[in-house]
C-alpha cells in the first residue's frame, strides 16, 4: 500500500510547485481559485503569454503561486502595474488578482477606469466579504449585520452603506461588446473554471476587459465551523448574483 | 523600437517641457504614461503630437498613482518607460516610486516642482526636493539630477534613462515650471552619435522562453517575512548606492576657486547666482558658486572642499533648506560660517543675491 503523505498532489502545470504546503489559512478560499486560475491556463494553453500579478491582502500570499512570471504590486496597484505591461506588451494575457478591499475600495479607481477604457486584461476579484490579512475588517462587500473588527455590533447599512456590488458595477460601464464581467463562487468550481476560461480568452483574443469575481470563504476571520462557513457563502450567493452578467460574441466555443 | 526623431546636431528654440519630450525620444524612450498637472503637461503634449513620427506609446491613466504604477508595468515588460508630475502629483505618485526603489526597477520621472504644501501655486518652487530625493516609506535609494536650464534637460534627460538602466535605482530629472515654460536655444544631438552609447532595456518579466516550461518562472516581490530578510536586501542597497556614488555623482563650480563667500544654490537659482556673481566680481568682491548637479547622492568631497576654502557661505533656494539640509549634513565638522536666503516658492534673483552677498561682506569685514 503507498504511503499517501509521500505522493505529490496533482498540480497543473501552471502551477508553481515549489512553494510547497499552502500558506493559506485552513479552510481558505483561495488555494481552490489559484488552482483553478492555473487549470484554466493550462486548458487554453496560455502558459507561454500569461503574466500574473497579484495584490496586497491574502491574496499577495500567491506571489509565487504560479508557474508563470510573477509580479507582487502595491495594495490596489495591481491593476495598473498589469495594464502598464499589457499596454507595452499586447501579446501579453495580463492577469491582477485581487481582493475586494483591493478592487473595490482603495484600487476602485483604477477598476473602474480600466473597465471603462476596455484594458485588455483580466481581473480577478476575490469576494470574502472582510479584509482577511490585516485581521478581519469590514470590506466594501461586507453583508448587512455581519459582525467584523470594525463593526463588532454588525454592520450598520444606514451609517456605511450596503455593500459594493462589483461586478454589477463593472458591468455598467464597460462595452458589453468587448468585455466579459461574471460572478462565480467557490461552491462551483467547475463552473469557475469555465467562466476563467472565457475571462482568459476574451484577453487572449485581443477582445477586452475582463472580470471575474470569485465569492469566497473567508472562515477564520469570520470565525465559522465547516457548515456555518458553506452557509454563510449560500447567504452570500442570496445577496451576490452568481452568473454572467456581459458576453461578448466569440466566446461560445468556450467551455 | 522608437524612430529617431534628431539624426544630426540639430539648434532648437523651444520650451523646456518639449525638451525634455525630444530628449526622451532621443534617449530610446519607447512608452511614457502620464496624468495632467501643470507645469509638466507639454511633456505629455510634445510626446504625443510625435508620436506617428516616433511610434511610441502613451497612455494617459486615470491619477498619478496609476501613471507611476502603470510606468513599472511598462518597464517590468521591458519597455524604456518613463512619466512626469509635479507637486500633489509627486506626492501620490511616491506610492509608485517607493515600489520601483524596492524592485530596483528603472523607473524615469521628470519632476516639474510647483509650490507647496498641498495645491499652492502651479508653475514655480523648488520644494518638492526633499520629496524626490527621500519620498516615500524608505531610505531614498534614488538618483535626482538637479538641471538648470534647457541644455541641461536634454543631456540630464538622455542620461537619467542610461543612468537608470546601468544602475536600477529611480532615476529622476528635477526641473520646475520656469524651466518647463521657458523658452531657450538648445542643441538637440543624437545621443549615439556622440559616442554615448544607450543602455538597453531588458525584460523583467516574460523574457525569452516559456516561463515554467524553457526557464524557472520570475518570481518578483517587494513583501518580506522577517525583519532580517528585510535589512539583508537593504544592506545591499546602502553597499551598492555607496559604491556607486562616484560615479554618478556631478557637480558645477563657477568662479569657486578663488572666491571668498561661496554660494550653494542648485537648480535655475544657481543661474540667477552665476548673473550676480559676475556683477559682485565686476564689484572686486570674490564670489563663486558651488552648484550640486546631483541632489542624491551628493559629491560629498568636492563640496567639502568648496566650503572649506571659503569665508563664508551661502545657501539660497526657492525652497525653506531643503537643499541646504541636504548639504549640511555632509559638511559635518566644517566650520565655515553661513547664512541663508530662502525664498519659499519663489524666484530667487541675481539682484537678490547681490544684496544678500554685499551685506554679508560688509558685515563680516571680508578683504575681497
Amino acid at each position: 500500500m503507498p504511503n499517501i503523505l509521500t505522493v505529490p498532489p496533482r498540480l497543473p502545470e501552471a502551477q508553481n510547485p515549489d512553494p510547497g504546503v499552502s500558506k493559506f489559512c485552513p479552510g481558505c478560499g483561495h488555494g481552490m481559485i489559484l488552482k483553478t486560475l492555473a487549470s484554466a491556463i493550462d486548458e487554453l494553453n496560455l502558459q507561454a503569454r500569461a503574466v500574473y500579478g497579484c495584490d496586497i491582502g491574502c491574496s499577495l500570499l500567491s506571489w509565487n503561486y504560479m508557474n508563470i512570471d510573477t509580479i507582487q504590486a502595491h495594495h490596489g496597484r495591481t491593476t495598473p502595474v498589469i495594464y502598464g505591461i499589457t499596454r507595452a506588451t499586447p501579446e501579453a494575457v495580463g492577469i491582477a488578482y485581487m481582493g475586494d478591499g483591493g478592487g473595490l475600495a482603495i484600487g476602485a479607481q483604477h477598476l473602474v477606469n480600466a473597465a471603462v477604457r476596455n484594458e485588455k486584461m483580466l481581473v480577478i476579484l476575490v469576494n470574502n466579504t472582510n479584509y482577511g490579512m490585516t485581521g478581519g475588517q469590514m470590506a466594501p462587500t461586507t453583508l448587512p449585520g455581519q459582525v467584523t473588527e470594525t463593526t463588532p455590533y454588525g454592520r450598520d447599512v444606514e451609517a456605511t452603506g450596503k455593500p459594493a456590488k462589483g461586478a454589477e458595477m463593472v458591468s455598467a460601464v464597460v462595452d458589453t461588446e468587448a468585455a466579459y464581467v461574471t460572478r462565480g463562487t467557490v461552491n462551483n468550481l467547475r463552473q469557475l473554471k469555465t467562466m476563467m476560461k472565457k475571462g482568459l480568452q476574451n484577453v487572449a483574443d485581443g477582445r477586452g476587459f475582463s472580470y471575474v469575481e470569485a465569492l469566497s470563504v473567508c472562515p477564520l476571520n469570520w470565525r465559522t465551523n465547516n457548515v456555518d462557513t458553506w452557509d454563510r457563502l449560500d447567504e452570500m450567493e442570496d445577496f451576490f448574483k452568481v452568473g454572467e452578467l456581459v458576453v461578448p460574441q466569440g466566446l461560445e466555443g468556450v467551455k | 523600437m522608437v524612430k529617431k526623431l534628431i539624426t544630426e546636431d540639430t539648434k532648437l528654440f523651444m520650451t523646456g517641457n518639449e525638451v525634455i519630450a525630444y530628449a526622451a525620444v532621443a534617449a530610446g524612450a519607447e512608452f511614457m504614461y502620464g496624468y495632467p498637472i501643470t507645469p509638466q503637461n507639454e511633456v505629455m503634449h510634445t510626446w504625443c503630437k510625435l508620436l506617428p513620427k516616433t511610434d511610441a506609446g502613451f497612455l494617459q491613466t486615470e491619477d498619478e498613482i496609476s501613471a507611476g504604477f502603470s510606468t513599472l508595468g511598462g518597464i517590468l515588460a521591458g519597455k524604456k518607460a518613463f512619466t512626469a508630475t509635479a507637486g500633489p502629483g509627486n506626492v501620490i505618485m511616491q506610492d509608485a516610486m517607493s515600489m520601483a526603489e524596492m524592485n530596483r526597477l528603472p523607473f524615469v520621472c521628470a519632476v516639474m516642482q510647483r509650490g507647496g504644501p498641498s495645491t499652492a501655486t502651479v508653475i514655480y518652487a523648488q520644494q518638492e526636493t526633499t520629496l524626490t530625493c527621500f519620498g516615500g516609506n524608505g531610505e531614498g535609494y534614488r538618483i535626482v539630477y538637479s538641471t538648470a536650464g534647457h541644455q541641461d534637460l536634454y543631456d540630464y534627460t538622455i542620461k537619467a534613462f542610461n543612468t537608470a538602466w546601468k544602475y536600477r535605482f529611480p532615476t529622476f530629472i528635477l526641473a520646475d515650471g520656469y524651466q518647463g515654460k521657458m523658452r531657450e536655444p538648445v542643441m538637440a544631438y543624437d545621443p549615439e552619435a556622440r559616442g554615448i552609447d544607450l543602455i538597453p532595456a531588458t525584460p523583467y518579466l516574460r523574457a525569452e522562453g516559456v516561463a515554467g516550461v524553457d526557464r524557472k518562472p520570475v518570481h518578483l516581490r517587494n513583501c518580506f517575512n522577517l525583519e532580517e530578510e528585510l535589512m539583508e536586501v537593504l544592506d545591499s542597497y546602502e553597499e551598492e548606492f555607496n559604491r556607486i556614488a562616484p560615479e554618478i555623482a556631478e557637480y558645477q563650480e563657477y568662479k569657486a576657486e578663488d572666491a571668498e563667500v561661496l554660494i550653494i544654490a542648485h537648480g535655475i537659482v544657481a543661474r540667477s547666482a552665476m548673473t550676480a556673481i559676475d556683477e559682485l566680481r565686476a564689484k572686486g568682491i570674490r564670489v563663486g558658486l558651488f552648484r550640486p548637479i546631483t541632489l542624491r547622492p551628493l559629491a560629498v568631497d568636492p563640496l567639502r572642499k568648496a566650503v572649506s576654502r571659503a569665508k563664508q557661505v551661502l545657501f539660497t533656494e526657492s525652497a525653506n533648506g531643503q537643499m541646504a539640509r541636504l548639504a549640511l549634513e555632509k559638511m559635518y565638522g566644517l566650520t565655515t560660517p553661513y547664512q541663508t536666503l530662502y525664498k519659499m516658492g519663489v524666484g530667487v534673483t541675481g539682484g537678490d543675491i547681490i544684496e544678500k552677498v554685499e551685506k554679508m561682506v560688509k558685515e563680516n569685514n571680508l578683504v575681497c
